[in-house]
């Protein structure tokens, strides 16, 4: 796919289950992802298909057990699965870092917003406390939070979601991360501070040159931010396609669900029309359906569908879909 | 915050006095003469009459009361009906000890039972959790007089290390200060481990890990903390019982404190001993929940008093 060099991050063959009372839930199943140097990629699908457990998988911030991960992911030609307790350590927060999906409660209440950003640049930048400070103060007024020195040193209770959300991006940023994974970072926020956020965060990714690994399940920011999209269902990858191929033309029939059932304002709703939904659920991951995991939901069901699992068909021009309608007999 | 100290110490007047009613006609309702047990088995019915009117026993009940307040007004808790010495003097006499043994229990439950429970929060299932969750359950289920007694057998009987009772040195307070920590110990220790194991499952302990904080940073730091309040809570709660006296710890090690000066005048019927060391009891438990509460802001920034 990528010809003239390595991907920044490459996620190889993915499994993460979770060993529970009732038996082994595969979150993750084979997950194969990549995500180039500069790039916004976006991974969607509903929710409960493994999205958020994949970006977690990444840094290893499940805990282990009941989590069990194995695969590839390679960052730098190394594999973050195979370093130790010290070495995924310094990755996490400097080389890669995170952003989570609810601000209300990602932030620590009885530490100030400062000392948590500024803690991180001590440890991994080795700044001493007053240059920490002072970045810290930096970062978050390159996040637009107004009174940046003031808000420093108040305590989460104190800011508003949006604003917090802009405080844990300050934070995510503040060592100047290579690959910065954003789970949901805006499913919590009002529409309008959803905007802001994300205008914010294309332009720190220009300004800092960061990689994009972006979660979501909202087509609308994947059509804003990403340049390539990834769309996963029960814990497998359905569908690669860059953004606007997939847009105009999906191909996965779970695909086309997905954006089918997305409103369009001015297209009018005709008398009787509802707005396309895909039947049924995401099945639960302790009970897989045979073959293609979507197929009891899927509305182009064949024979061959219910008994084997679909392989993964690559299409021209860096797409790739994982389903029998494409597969060449 | 000195305004909500103010109005805090200040509500401790009205607690104080109902306390004080409660008590007052409660002892009254009980069975059993003051003046008849002062007066022994063999005194005529005249000497009994004396003794009650001595005791101003005779008058009516709110009068007693009347009578009570107004003394109180003055710091003046009366004269204990056994030993004719002031209640205040009594009570002054035994408090220190109560509250060395209450002190010292304290700290060592804190010191024992918070590490402990952080230790098997942090590696919940395995050996050292299942060890420190059983012995704390044998520390809560233990009668605290076998307890006393078992300790007294071992390390006063046969190996002679430490006194049998009584006070004098600080190795007098080693047995019956181990004795009242055990139960606190498994008490702190098992609301340790439970707030810990929710703390450390919160977002904000991912975020923590997230930034490449290490294990014990983000264990000391990030969630300890946000542990604290219900960990404090337990332990004012325990110190403030403590404070009142352990009777059978006092008991088993002839500890002359609060506890047994409160089942002596309870036997002996001696009302003003009575509510002179309830009411302090009372007004010290209001103490240390204050304390707490003064904590709790200082722990917790979203913790604020006006």
């Amino acid at each position: 796919m990528n010809t003239d060099n390595e991907p920044l991050l490459a996620i190889r063959n993915l499994h993460t289950c979770f060993h529970v009372f009732e038996g082994v839930v595969n979150a993750v199943d084979g997950v194969d992802l990549e995500v180039p140097h500069g790039e916004t990629v976006g991974l969607v699908g509903e929710s409960g298909c493994g999205k958020s457990v994949t970006a977690l998988s990444i840094l290893r911030l499940l805990r282990c057990p009941p989590a069990e991960i194995q695969g590839q992911v390679i960052f730098h030609g190394r594999n973050l699965l195979d370093l130790d307790r010290e070495g995924i350590r310094k990755i996490r927060g400097n080389a890669i870092s995170m952003i989570f999906q609810e601000p209300m409660t990602s932030l620590n209440p009885v530490l100030t917003i400062g000392e948590q950003i500024a803690e991180a640049v001590r440890l991994h930048q080795g700044m001493s406390r007053r240059e920490a400070w002072r970045w810290a103060e930096e970062m978050l007024r390159m996040v637009q939070i107004p009174g940046a020195r003031a808000r420093a040193r108040e305590y989460p209770h104190k800011l508003s979601g949006g604003m917090r959300q802009r405080a844990m991006i300050a934070m995510a940023l503040s060592c100047n991360p290579q690959l910065l994974l954003a789970d949901e970072p805006t499913t919590a926020l009002d529409v309008t501070i959803q905007a802001q956020i994300m205008s914010l965060m294309s332009n720190l990714k220009e300004e800092f040159g960061t990689s994009i690994l972006l979660i979501t399940h909202d087509l609308g920011v994947i059509a804003e931010m990403a340049s390539r999209v990834i769309v996963m269902y029960a814990g497998k990858v359905v569908e690669e396609a860059p953004v606007k191929e997939l847009f105009k033309e999906p191909l996965h029939p779970y695909t086309k669900g997905l954006l089918g059932s997305v409103p369009v304002i001015g297209r009018k709703a005709q008398t009787g029309r509802r707005l396309h939904e895909i039947p049924g659920t995401v099945p639960s991951l302790l009970e897989m359906p045979r073959g293609c995991r979507f197929h009891p939901r899927c509305p182009k069901m064949m024979d061959v569908c219910s008994g084997e699992e679909p392989p993964t068909i690559h299409m021209g021009g860096d797409r790739r879909v994982c389903c029998w309608l494409f597969a060449k007999t | 915050m000195l305004n909500y100290v103010v109005k805090r110490l200040l509500s401790t007047i009205p607690v104080l006095i109902g306390i004080s009613l409660l008590l007052f006609f409660m002892l009254r309702m009980l069975p059993g003469d003051p003046a008849q047990v002062l007066a022994g088995q063999m005194a005529t019915p005249q000497e009994i009459e004396l003794i009650r009117h001595q005791l101003g026993l005779d008058k009516p009940i709110h009068i007693q009361y009347a009578y009570f307040l107004g003394r109180l007004i003055h710091f003046d808790l009366g004269r204990s009906a056994r030993t004719q010495n002031p209640v205040t003097e009594e009570i002054w006499a035994r408090l220190p000890n109560t509250v060395l043994l209450a002190v010292v229990a304290i700290t060592l439950a804190c010191i024992f039972g918070i590490p402990a429970g952080i230790i098997s929060a942090v590696r919940p299932y395995t050996w050292i959790d299942y060890l420190v969750t059983s012995s704390a359950l044998f520390g809560i289920s233990m009668p605290v007089f076998w307890l006393g007694l078992m300790l007294v057998v071992v390390f006063s009987v046969m190996l002679h290390w430490l006194p049998a009772g009584g006070t004098g040195s600080w190795k007098h307070v080693i047995l019956p200060s181990f004795t009242l920590a055990a139960f606190v110990v498994a008490f702190i220790a098992r609301m340790t481990r439970s707030t810990m194991m929710e703390v450390l499952s919160q977002d904000y302990t991912t975020t923590a890990r997230s930034k490449g904080l290490k294990e014990r940073v983000v264990v000391t730091k990030h969630a300890l903390r946000n542990a604290l309040i219900p960990i404090i809570t337990v332990v004012g709660l325990q110190f403030g019982l403590l404070l009142g006296g352990a009777v059978l710890t006092e008991t088993v090690f002839a500890w002359p404190g609060i506890g047994r000066l409160i089942v002596d005048s309870i036997l002996a019927r001696d009302y003003p001993m009575i509510q002179g060391t309830i009411l302090v009891f009372g007004l010290l438990y209001i103490l240390v929940n204050l304390v707490v509460d003064l904590i709790y802001a200082w722990v917790d920034p979203r913790i604020r008093y006006g």
